[in-house]
């Protein structure tokens, strides 16, 4: 078994497209229209074309605005992605107008930040575990 | 008394103290206070963080959450909203109460803090 999609709830796809592409940097890989108005849109990472596709899915379920409320508040993050050097990302992500909520904090061996994905997510960057 | 204003020159003989040194007894509630002393602003989740990678400490959210009621009771910790997140600031002045009722000879530098 392998990991193939996850998914984080946004609140306008094509926000999240611009967001998720533009801003992080990763790459679209499906584009599908699925009616009404949604897309089955993904983006894997340019650095790894082939690896798991992450969702951008619509976020209209009842359930989702509570729920990711509750996290928000309490800076809790939906996903977290893997970068080389957290501090460099932090400062080129704040001078695309990124807000954190965690600046660049070390913690042993990890050195983990949390943003804001301005869809309604928290995502948090960690340096790969060795 | 002296300069205190507020909520607190107003409950300095009442209650406060006692939620203050029932705040101070407890170590994990002191080391909250030590990574608050780092950085004043966190999430509860960069609290949960710093206690579990930093320090070990096992606890679960809801567990940090009620520690940080009890620091916020004694008016040590003060939470603040910022759009929809909600952060916890540090706040030394309740620590008055102790040197005021007890003062101490004036010290050098403050001690390192010791668990």
């Amino acid at each position: 078994m392998r990991i193939h999609l996850t998914s984080v709830f946004v609140d306008d796809q094509a926000k999240a497209e611009h967001f998720y592409t533009e801003v992080l940097g990763f790459v679209k890989k499906h584009d599908v229209p699925v009616g009404e108005g949604a897309r089955w849109l993904t983006v894997v990472s340019p650095e790894d074309p082939d690896g798991p596709e992450l969702l951008l899915e619509p976020a209209g379920h009842p359930a989702v605005k509570p729920y990711r409320d509750a996290l928000m508040e309490d800076g809790i993050p939906l996903a977290q992605f893997a970068v080389d050097d957290v501090r460099a990302e932090y400062e080129r992500l704040r001078g695309l107008g990124v807000h954190f909520t965690q600046d660049p904090l070390q913690m042993g061996p990890v050195t983990t930040a949390v943003f804001d994905d301005t869809c309604g997510n928290l995502i948090q960057i960690a340096t790969k575990p060795q | 008394m002296t300069a205190w204003t507020g909520k607190w020159g107003v409950a300095y003989a009442g209650g406060v103290a006692d939620e203050l040194f029932k705040a101070l007894a407890d170590p994990t509630r002191r080391t909250i206070l030590d990574e608050l002393t780092e950085k004043s602003g966190q999430t509860l989740f960069e609290i949960c963080s710093r206690l579990s990678m930093r320090h070990r400490l096992g606890i679960s959210r809801q567990g940090v959450s009620q520690h940080l009621a009890v620091l916020e009771a004694a008016g040590l910790v003060e939470t603040r909203r910022e759009g929809r997140y909600k952060f916890h600031d540090l706040n030394t002045a309740p620590l008055r109460q102790i040197t005021e009722r007890w003062p101490v000879p004036d010290t050098p530098k403050p001690e390192k803090s010791t668990s």
